[in-house]
């Protein structure tokens, strides 16, 4: 909102060295300290987002790598059983909230405004504070592990094992606020990605020339929108049950243990689709490029990502068929439950399609997206098994569910995530990774992976549940188990060679081209990695292929080299919804402490609520207030007012 | 159909049985059967689409990868490529047709298995403790029938059993996996299930919902038997305890008295009502103690009574400081409740 509208036609020129210049000179944070701490760059959170969950994901590694070290002989005493118990807890709760999505929002934050033609994402200083509280809030979940005080009950936490009278000490309590902390961070992020994609495509992007990467994230975020309040509230709950004495999960007192598990999987089962949909996208936005053709049946692959979000809401249920609920009710969960499959096989089948119909390149990257389509329709079908109530009642808390969800989660979020890496690493470092040490890389992961995950199926159907830290030697676990154990170290051995590859190619690789891959995204035009403004020039957007238009239409449609200039501030176009028509110009904000003092002061107020120190929380409360009004202080050069 | 998936996975079943008692692979009752064929019907179908999809994959990628033209730098030349849905178009619909009829399978199954085609006679009332199985047998009608145990379940083959599920503490799994599915005990509300052994024998269960520290070691076992060696089961669990023992067993009566009736019941004994813990009016007739953690000879019982907190660290049992005479005392009158 400026104070002034100013009404202004941008200057539509090619980019010159002197614009480029000028765009550094607005557009580059501040040297020292300060500019890496103030940052609101998309880019460079971006990377954070990306290393910080990488590096949650190499603790929760080492978390597994114990557990089956306990695990691979009948019997074993490595880990005591609250440790072991804290292991599986830790490693579930960080794989699938401090890796799982804040990694995708790594990739989302780098390469949204670069994919989308344009300069920044809708509200930086918002995305700056994301990823502050982000980071804060998983040290945060980490407090307590060290001295036996991580979470013991598992990630879904079941009352009345999670309530005070079983769990007394801190465990849970750094668990249940941790995790409010932490939905803070998703919602803030939701909003704006949601923003970022309605309000900033380039002009001529409209709704059907939208690349599939950004239908993925979007249709994750909305789904988190209305998810992630289900589990605040439940947690919020729970910790007043802890606290305060109330009585909401309290059978004993009128509560029902039941209620926990109902907003929990409303949340959670949404949240498998918002952690699995956007790596889907990275596949079908990248394994195309490596066909050397167009992905088929795009809208249709779009179409049922939307579907399974909304289906998504609605299969809760058949994570408690074994509940004692009503047989009709689970009936509708379990139609509901094999529904869902189709817009999945949807996806496949335009993979395969894909697949079948070009002439891959035998990339690394290449491996790991067509990995992925093997991997996902074998979690797929074990998850369809589960959706049948009866079999279900079988399958449940056993070693089945957890290679399902193993393939699932590590078949459609990891390998992605890895390929993708491998994708996007030349664009976001200038440096090419080496091809040789990623052939070693994903032999090993995708070998290590099966051998590791593959026999859980077998130990599900021998009969072991999950989370025993110890089983007897004559009930026949014990072959499928050792093998699981070698497996998993050989996976990990590729994840670390995933790693040297990374820091020898950050030091040595060769220099990365602007489009090594020859794909066809905006992100590939301009140069690697991209100076700080993205575009010195805005592009006006003609397909969904801007960059092979020429080679598949036959004429070059879209415009990229030349465009509106807006080289006043942090200037960048605000489109219409739909169409994408030039709209505004909207004056973002640059670098900026507040984001981090904003969630400093959050993390103190959870500190001050952990340690029931309730002067520090007030304090922190009260703190915000100023704190929000410089956030929101009106200023000259921010606002959208001036019309394009 | 079942019976090609029959032939099909005719060893599978072998294999499994041999493999663990805990399977649910292979199944002895009317309401794990149809669940079992489900099993390995839907497993069937699982493993022929993996491999279809994944041969496609495969082939995919080596198929017609090195013809065409290429580019300056070597790379296959872009192109809209041919017409891939067909893919789609039958694809798809294949699918739907397949999740239907394993639907409608599924469907079937489920009635066949949410309740008993007769009204069992015996009830048992089983409550989840942390960690172990308190169980309580009710007879349709006979109020006067009724005893408790613990950990070892006896029915009848051939006839239903209907379970009344609750807990005590925090959610358990009540699961007989070659017998039935798993049900919830949850506090504050009790969950019906059933099931029906149609063969003798002695089939393993665990608890499934996570439920603390000591969540690996909540076993149990039922034991089906001819009706007639049943109900002589029975009568002789609903006797009190022997009269007073004579010699050591009875100086060791007085150590129980004195140590452990405040938590464990033996029917007939003085003083000894205790309810934190499983009842051992005859503790002597099961084969495991602690929930299937030991076996039951006196050397493990010796252990498990000094020693408990390490052998199942965070029961609720403390470890028993005996000296030697006492503890052998002990166990010599253990060894009367038959």
């Amino acid at each position: 909102m400026a104070l002034n509208p100013v009404y202004r036609t941008p200057l539509i020129a090619r980019p010159t060295e002197e614009l480029r210049e000028k765009l550094e000179s607005i557009w580059a944070d501040p040297p020292g300290l300060y500019g890496w701490l103030a940052t609101t760059d998309h880019k460079k959170i971006g990377h954070r987002y990306l290393t910080t969950a990488f590096v949650f994901m190499l603790v929760g590694g080492l978390e597994a790598l114990g557990m089956r070290l306990q695990l691979a002989q009948p019997n074993e005493h490595l880990l005591p059983p609250n440790l072991y118990n804290q292991f599986f807890s830790m490693h579930g709760m960080t794989m699938i909230f401090l890796y799982a999505l804040p990694i995708l929002s790594g990739f989302s934050n780098y390469l949204w405004p670069l994919i989308l033609g344009t300069r920044d994402m809708a509200f930086p200083r918002l995305n700056a504070f994301t990823y502050w509280v982000f980071l804060l809030a998983g040290i945060f979940l980490y407090i307590g592990f060290w001295n036996g005080k991580g979470t013991n009950v598992g990630w879904f936490n079941y009352v009345p094992l999670a309530s005070r009278p079983y769990n007394p000490d801190w465990n849970v309590d750094i668990y249940s606020l941790g995790m409010v902390f932490l939905g803070i961070s998703t919602t803030a992020g939701a909003v704006n990605f949601i923003a970022t994609m309605f309000r900033t495509r380039a002009p001529g992007m409209s709704i059907s020339r939208v690349p599939i990467m950004i239908w993925g994230t979007l249709v994750s975020n909305v789904g988190i929108l209305f998810a992630v309040p289900a589990v605040s509230l439940d947690f919020m709950l729970l910790w007043c049950d802890r606290r305060f004495g109330t009585h909401f999960f309290d059978a004993a007192a009128g509560g029902r243990p039941l209620l926990w598990q109902h907003l929990f999987w409303i949340f959670g089962h949404p949240w498998v689709y918002a952690i699995v949909l956007p790596a889907m996208s990275i596949v079908s936005q990248a394994l195309p490029v490596y066909c050397r053709r167009p992905l088929v049946a795009q809208p249709a692959v779009v179409l049922a990502t939307i579907l399974t979000m909304v289906l998504g809401f609605g299969v809760w249920v058949h994570h408690m068929f074994s509940t004692g609920l009503p047989v009709i009710a689970m009936g509708f969960f379990s139609a509901a439950s094999f529904v869902i499959v189709i817009p999945s096989a949807v996806s496949v089948f335009a993979w395969v399609a894909t697949i079948w119909t070009g002439r891959p390149v035998f990339t690394t990257a290449f491996k790991f997206f067509a990995a992925e389509v093997v991997l996902f329709v074998i979690g797929g079908v074990s998850g369809f098994m589960t959706a049948a109530v009866p079999l279900d009642w079988q399958l449940t808390d056993t070693y089945f569910v957890v290679a399902h969800l193993h393939y699932v989660l590590i078949g459609i979020n990891v390998f992605p995530v890895i390929g993708g890496i491998y994708h996007w690493f030349p664009k976001m470092t200038g440096k090419m990774m080496s091809e040789k040490l990623g052939w070693w890389n994903f032999w090993l992961m995708f070998i290590g992976f099966n051998l590791g995950f593959f026999p859980m199926h077998i130990s599900g159907l021998l009969g072991m549940p999950r989370r025993i830290y110890t089983y007897p030697a004559e009930i026949g676990w014990g072959t499928a188990n050792l093998i699981t154990t070698i497996g998993s170290f050989v996976f990990a051995l590729g994840v670390l060679l995933f790693v040297i590859n990374v820091i020898r190619s950050l030091l040595v690789g060769a220099k990365a081209p602007a489009n090594p891959w020859d794909a066809d995204t905006l992100e590939w035009s301009v140069t690697s990695p991209p100076p700080s403004y993205n575009f010195a020039v805005i592009p006006h957007v003609a397909t969904i292929h801007p960059l092979w238009e020429g080679r598949l239409e036959g004429e070059t449609l879209s415009i990229l080299h030349e465009g509106p200039v807006l080289d006043h501030e942090h200037e960048m176009p605000g489109t219409t919804a739909l169409d994408a028509e030039p709209d505004v110009i909207l004056k973002q904000p640059s670098h900026s402490l507040v984001p981090l003092c904003m969630a400093l002061l959050i993390a103190g107020m959870f500190v001050g609520l952990l340690l029931e120190m309730w002067w520090v929380a007030a304090g922190c409360m009260l703190a915000m207030i100023p704190a929000l009004l410089w956030w929101f202080w009106p200023r000259v050069e921010t606002g959208w007012a001036v019309r394009a | 159909m079942r019976r090609s998936i029959a032939i099909v996975f005719a060893f599978a079943p072998c294999i499994a049985r041999a493999a663990s008692p805990m399977t649910y692979m292979v199944s002895h009752g009317p309401a794990a059967n149809p669940i079992t064929a489900l099993g390995w019907g839907l497993l069937g179908l699982s493993i022929v689409v993996a491999a279809f999809i994944s041969l496609s994959v495969l082939i995919g990628i080596w198929w017609k990868r090195d013809r065409g033209e290429y580019d300056e730098v070597g790379w296959p030349v872009l192109s809209r490529g041919r017409n891939g849905m067909p893919w789609l178009t039958i694809g798809v619909p294949v699918s739907i047709v397949l999740l239907l009829l394993s639907a409608i399978w599924t469907f079937f199954v489920l009635g066949a298995t949410a309740a008993p085609s007769k009204t069992p006679a015996i009830t048992l009332v089983i409550t989840g403790h942390q960690w172990w199985w308190e169980v309580r047998y009710e007879r349709e009608g006979a109020p006067q029938l009724t005893f408790d145990t613990a950990n070892e379940i006896h029915i009848p083959v051939g006839a239903p059993v209907r379970l009344r599920l609750m807990s005590a503490d925090v959610i358990h799994s009540f699961w007989i996996p070659q017998l039935a599915g798993k049900t919830d005990t949850i506090p504050g509300q009790v969950n019906l299930a059933w099931l029906q052994a149609d063969k003798p024998g002695v089939y393993r269960g665990q608890c499934t919902e996570f439920c603390g520290l000591q969540h690996a070691h909540m076993a149990m076992y039922v034991i089906a038997q001819e009706p007639r060696a049943f109900n002589a089961w029975w009568m002789a669990q609903l006797r009190d305890a022997a009269g007073p023992p004579a010699g050591l067993a009875l100086q060791g009566q007085s150590v129980f008295q004195a140590r452990c009736a405040i938590c464990h019941s033996v029917r007939g004994l003085a003083g000894s009502q205790g309810v934190l813990g499983p009842d051992l009016t005859h503790l002597m007739s099961r084969r495991t103690i602690a929930a299937g953690t030991l076996p039951n000879n006196t050397g493990d019982l010796s252990a498990w009574i000094s020693n408990s907190q390490s052998l199942k660290p965070g029961n609720d049992m403390p470890n028993e400081d005996l000296n030697g005479p006492q503890l052998q005392a002990l166990l010599a009158y253990l060894q009367t409740l038959k």
